[in-house]
């Protein structure tokens, strides 16, 4: 509380908001326009590292602008595991704000001021849901996010743009009022709902009120965790330009939800809890039936960004895993894997958009050979796609393992073994992409000619910093310390076995 | 019985709100419509009359040697009820101005044959 | 002067209203002049009479020396004076956004225009200023009359549907009357704190159980409550653009206030039979809720399927009555103010675009967003606030009656509610697609063919753009801001509130 009137968190928030009126008023101009979004990017890291040092020693920034409704604030707290998701968003979006003004004029696509204002409208909502310190907070960032992601879903205004935006609509908002029901039920039982780390429902209802609340958080969080069979939006809005799905479908909004899982699991129900209500298991079970389905439907699609937006409903489930088995060191693998898996699938989404752009193809069997043209970009890909697969030494192997321990924490060794699976399955539908970029040969592609610079750059930074926090998990944002810290939050013990941790 | 007798009046009252509610509902016609309101507006006025009615008084005006309160009929709800029936009167024309533009362009009043006109 | 205020609110545009027509006679200008600055006055004064009644409490004013009972008084508490406000800056608006559409019309038709459209602010400014049950039927019938006027000027078909409202609202006015007659019968008080004191030990009596019922059956009909609301789509549809806005926003609204002060002020939520009553209103409004969102899917024409919803939204505000507790009431006042500013922004809309395109189907909104940028902005920004997303006005209103349903237990309600944001999604999103995501089949020629260039290549002009937006940015400011009117405005008026 030394830090109460720290207004950085609400400055993070509104720096790309306000960056969002600037670019509305000069989309006359595209590179003022680029210009407002790379400053606002840079403004945003800018705040949000400089809160890091704070977080870090375990202390908690908060503040309390306005009461927004009878009784509740728009409470804004930086704690740990917040930190972790605005740190990696606000730094991705820099990255992606380059990408995508390569992209986009590469692409001549229309509607660009439009493009830019609402991925700043985004990176709000999303800082706000990561710095939310209660639900309705949190939920009215993620109302917003569902919003401001509707134009870019659209973004190509043909048929199947709007078919696919209808769709992602009808899931999220309704996903989004049952959980309002539950965010207002949970009002009224326990008075308040101020997030607390290890939960604060405990006693304030029967088992069976709870469960339904529970079941409607999970409802309302999980469609856009993209839990089966709450997934079904996502695929569809892979119509979006690459960068969206990119940032959005890999970063900011599928993991909005699963990190509101986290936030439900750790900070509302707390996990004993959520463990003893049987909400645990439960969940547990269909986190593996998706990782394990979402691959094998993920073997079946051709179109590249189709493969892609499979893969990630399996690997988000990882997070949403790793908080049902409500265990420090699954927790601890959840939280870490919402960092793996955006390194790494950002890579991905960014080569599939590379590849597009450069020679117009979108299927993988249209790509045989493109190594040859592309060896940097399908270097990364390969990248991307062995951390997927959760090859050591590569980011996402770091939570597997976490999150495997845990699962061994728990005493249920059967999800060890859906993990392994999923890992083996990622080998036969990512894997395969790469090898045949590098080890067929095509007339298509004769000669070196690879994407634009703008997008080499970032793709093939996103992919060197998954090899080095796979080595190095604790590098750069210390997102592994963090990680640590807020599972011992939530946990309530530092003494608590962390070991056989990375 | 006496009960019922001394009420009566606001039995009668209550039918004629009730014929004038009837007629604006079920007449297709729409200066028969204009007529039940008034019809209904009227019982209103009676109503609020009967309201201030006392047994053996007498016109609110003061004489000397009538000095009770209840040798005088109650002089409100008239005054109230003069206010309504201007609001009674105005209604009443603001319908008929309404009335004339309708005939004027429909050449009928049935309500049926108006929504006919209006479709075309 | 500053005494006078709340009749000053009242009387300013009553007395515009009667110079209007000899002002449009002497010049066209003048009467414009006249009627916006009646207004804006009116706004000022009701501004001022609000903020006393913040900060010294409610202010009684009493006509004449007549002390009440036995004279007529205003009363200005921080419920009524801030619903004053609402109408007066409504009014404002719209005053301002009718300009263009009048502008080439004869000088009759202004200064009637003008005349009635005063005299509809100022009968309900009176309505909710007056402490007098009679002297509101009074105004009430001076803002009917005003509006059957107004929406009959609307063009042949207006005709018809103004004279239906007329009965159906005549009705209405004859049934408050005949309850009033009846609570006066058995108080023989009209002065509204009077007859709150005189009817609390008589309270099971079948005269006021009977003169309740009919006042609720009276002021259900005036605010279209479900199923007594057969008059509205008809009159919303074919009243002129300049004017409906306004009385959309409003008009319904005031009754509704006018129900809320007869059953939790008058009478008291707990006794005699406002529960049984309150419960019946309850039910009544979840059927409209629903069934008013699904006629405006149904409908193609955008003015009528706002009509649809004002139906199904008049049913929240009676809902939140029926809830009944603190934060029911919260939300029902609450969406008071957020449906008013919401709904009229939503009509300027409609009118702008007619103004643009000549139409009101919403198949014909395609391309809309590209050249009217600003109004489609705002249309989007009141769309979202009537489907009840955060962080607009409408969220909360949507957040203070399911936090009220829950707390006490009305579990259908909450299901209502929530199944009702999700149909004025599926209507709404079907405008916003039409407007800002589909291409017109035949091309831009076609769409500059539609568009009437003439008046303008960009936007609307700027006495409609300015209300349109404003209203559209009222919607963000009074959905952060809410708490501030939640605490300063509503919550210490509200029986049972503070708590």
């Amino acid at each position: 509380m030394e830090y109460g009137m720290d207004y950085r968190p609400l400055w993070a928030v509104l720096v790309s908001l306000i960056a969002a009126g600037l670019i509305m008023l000069s989309g006359r101009r595209p590179n003022l326009r680029e210009f407002w979004t790379i400053i606002a990017a840079v403004a945003k890291i800018v705040i949000v590292f400089s809160m890091l040092p704070v977080v870090l020693v375990g202390q908690v920034i908060e503040l309390a602008p306005l009461e927004i409704a009878k009784g509740v604030s728009l409470y804004l707290r930086v704690d740990a595991m917040g930190m972790i998701f605005a740190a990696l968003a606000s730094f991705l979006w820099l990255v992606t704000s380059f990408y995508s003004i390569g992209y986009m004029r590469a692409d001549k696509a229309k509607h660009q001021t439009g493009y830019f204002a609402s991925f700043a409208i985004c990176l709000s909502a999303t800082m706000g849901i990561a710095f939310a310190g209660n639900l309705l907070t949190f939920f009215i960032f993620y109302e917003i996010l569902t919003i401001a992601t509707y134009p870019l879903v659209v973004h190509k205004r043909d048929r199947e743009a709007i078919k696919g935006g209808r769709k992602y609509l009808a899931y999220t908002l309704i996903a989004g009022q049952l959980m309002l029901i539950a965010i207002i039920w949970i009002q009224v039982i326990a008075g308040g709902s101020d997030f607390q780390a290890g939960g604060f429902l405990a006693g304030t209802a029967s088992d069976g009120a709870l469960r339904v609340i529970a079941v409607l958080m999970l409802i309302g969080t999980g469609v856009k965790a993209g839990i089966m069979p709450l997934h079904g939006w996502l695929p569809s809005a892979m119509v979006a330009p690459t960068p969206v799905s990119a940032l959005l479908h890999a970063v900011a909004v599928v993991k909005a939800g699963a990190f509101g899982v986290l936030r439900v699991v750790g900070f509302v129900f707390g996990p004993q809890l959520f463990d003893e209500i049987g909400a645990a298991t439960a969940l547990a079970w269909i986190a593996a039936f998706t990782i394990i389905v979402s691959s094998l439907i993920a073997m079946r699609q051709d179109n590249l960004k189709r493969r892609l937006a499979f893969s990630t409903i399996g690997q988000l489930s990882y997070v949403v895993l790793g908080a049902a088995l409500v265990t420090p060191l699954g927790l601890l693998g959840g939280m870490y894997h919402i960092v793996a898996h955006a390194f790494m699938k950002i890579t991905l989404f960014f080569c599939a958009g590379a590849i597009h752009v450069t020679t117009h193809k979108d299927n993988i069997s249209e790509m045989k050979g493109i190594g040859k043209r592309m060896p940097f970009t399908m270097a990364a890909f390969t990248i991307g796609s062995l951390g997927i697969a959760g090859l050591p030494l590569i980011v996402g192997f770091i939570s597997k393992w976490n999150l495997a321990l845990g699962a061994l924490q728990r005493g249920q060794g059967i999800f060890v073994a859906v993990l392994i699976g999923s890992a083996l399955l990622a080998t036969t539908y990512l894997i395969p992409v790469g090898q045949m970029a590098f080890f067929t040969t095509s007339k298509k592609f004769p000669k070196i000619g690879e994407a634009r610079l703008d997008m080499l750059i970032p793709l093939c930074l996103t992919a060197s910093i998954a090899i080095v926090l796979g080595i190095f998990p604790d590098a750069g944002a210390h997102f592994y310390q963090l990680a640590v810290n807020s599972a011992q939050e939530i946990f309530n013990n530092s003494s608590l076995t962390m070991g056989g941790g990375w | 019985m006496n009960e019922l007798l001394s009420n009566i009046i606001y039995f009668l009252i209550a039918v004629l709100f009730v014929f004038g509610l009837y007629g604006m509902l079920d007449k297709r016609n729409f200066m028969k419509k204009l007529m039940a309101m008034n019809i209904m507006q009227i019982s209103v006025i009676i109503f609020f009359l009967a309201l201030g009615q006392k047994l053996d008084a007498t016109l609110p005006i003061l004489v000397h040697g009538l000095e009770g309160v209840d040798q005088y009929v109650n002089p409100l709800p008239h005054a109230l009820m003069l206010t309504a029936i201007v609001v009674s009167l105005s209604t009443t024309g603001v319908a008929l101005a309404l009335l004339l533009r309708i005939q004027d362009r429909y050449e009928d009043l049935e309500e049926p044959e108006i929504l006919r006109g209006m479709d075309k | 002067m500053s005494q006078h205020y709340p009749v000053l609110t009242v009387i300013i545009p009553l007395i515009a209203a009667l110079v209007a027509p000899l002002a449009a006679y002497l010049s066209k200008g003048l009467v414009r002049v006249v009627s916006i600055t009646a207004v804006f006055a009116a706004l000022l004064t009701s501004m001022a009479a609000l903020v006393r009644a913040l900060t010294d409490g409610t202010w009684h004013y009493v006509f004449a020396g007549w002390a009440p009972p036995w004279g007529i008084e205003y009363v200005i508490d921080p419920l009524s004076g801030g619903i004053t406000v609402l109408i007066t800056f409504i009014g404002f608006m719209v005053a301002i956004y009718g300009l263009p559409f009048l502008k080439e019309e004869t000088w009759l038709k202004q200064g009637l225009h003008y005349a009635l459209y005063l005299l509809i602010i100022s009968g309900l400014l009176g309505m909710v200023s007056t402490g007098d049950l009679f002297n509101l039927y009074v105004f009430l019938e001076i803002s009917s009359l005003a509006t059957y006027g107004l929406i009959a000027s609307g063009g042949y078909r207006s005709t018809v549907a103004a004279f239906r409202y007329l009965i159906i609202g005549t009705a209405g006015a004859s049934f408050y009357l005949l309850g009033i007659g009846y609570l006066y019968g058995v108080t023989g008080t009209l002065n509204m704190a009077d007859m709150a004191e005189r009817l609390q030990p008589i309270m099971d009596s079948p005269a006021v159980i009977i003169g309740l019922v009919l006042i609720f059956i009276g002021l259900g009909l005036k605010m279209a409550l479900f199923p007594m609301h057969g008059w509205l789509p008809d009159a919303y549809t074919f009243a002129p653009p300049a004017v409906i806005p306004f009385v959309a926003g409003v008009a319904t609204k005031v009754p509704a206030y006018v129900l809320l002060r007869m059953f939790f002020y008058i009478v008291g939520a707990g006794s005699g039979p406002v529960p049984a009553i309150l419960t019946v209103i309850g039910w009544v409004a979840a059927l409209g809720i629903i069934l008013g969102s699904v006629m405006a899917i149904a409908q193609s024409d955008f003015r009528r399927m706002l009509a649809y919803s004002s139906v199904a939204q008049v049913g929240y505000i009676a809902l939140g009555f029926a809830i009944g507790n603190t934060y029911g009431l919260i939300g029902a006042v609450l969406h008071i103010f957020n449906h008013a500013i919401m709904k009229s922004c939503l009509f300027l809309v409609a009118g702008g675009v007619k103004w643009r395109t000549g139409q009101h189907s919403i198949s014909r909104y395609l391309e809309l967003s590209g050249r009217m940028p600003l109004t489609m902005g705002a249309f989007a920004i009141a769309a979202m606030s009537m489907v009840g997303l955060p962080p607009t006005a409408g969220f909360f209103s949507k957040w203070y009656l399911v936090l009220g349903a829950i707390n006490a237990g009305k579990w259908p309600f909450v299901v209502v509610i929530i199944l009702s944001s999700l149909l004025n999604a599926v209507y709404f999103f079907r405008v916003i697609e039409n407007s800002f995501l589909k291409k017109s089949a035949g091309g831009k020629q076609v769409l500059k063919d539609r568009l009437k260039t003439k008046k303008g290549l960009w936007e609307l002009p700027v006495a409609m753009l300015i209300p349109i937006v404003v209203l559209g940015v009222g919607i963000l400011l009074l959905g952060i801001f809410n708490e501030q009117i939640v605490s300063q405005v509503l919550q210490y008026t509200l029986p049972g509130g503070g708590q």
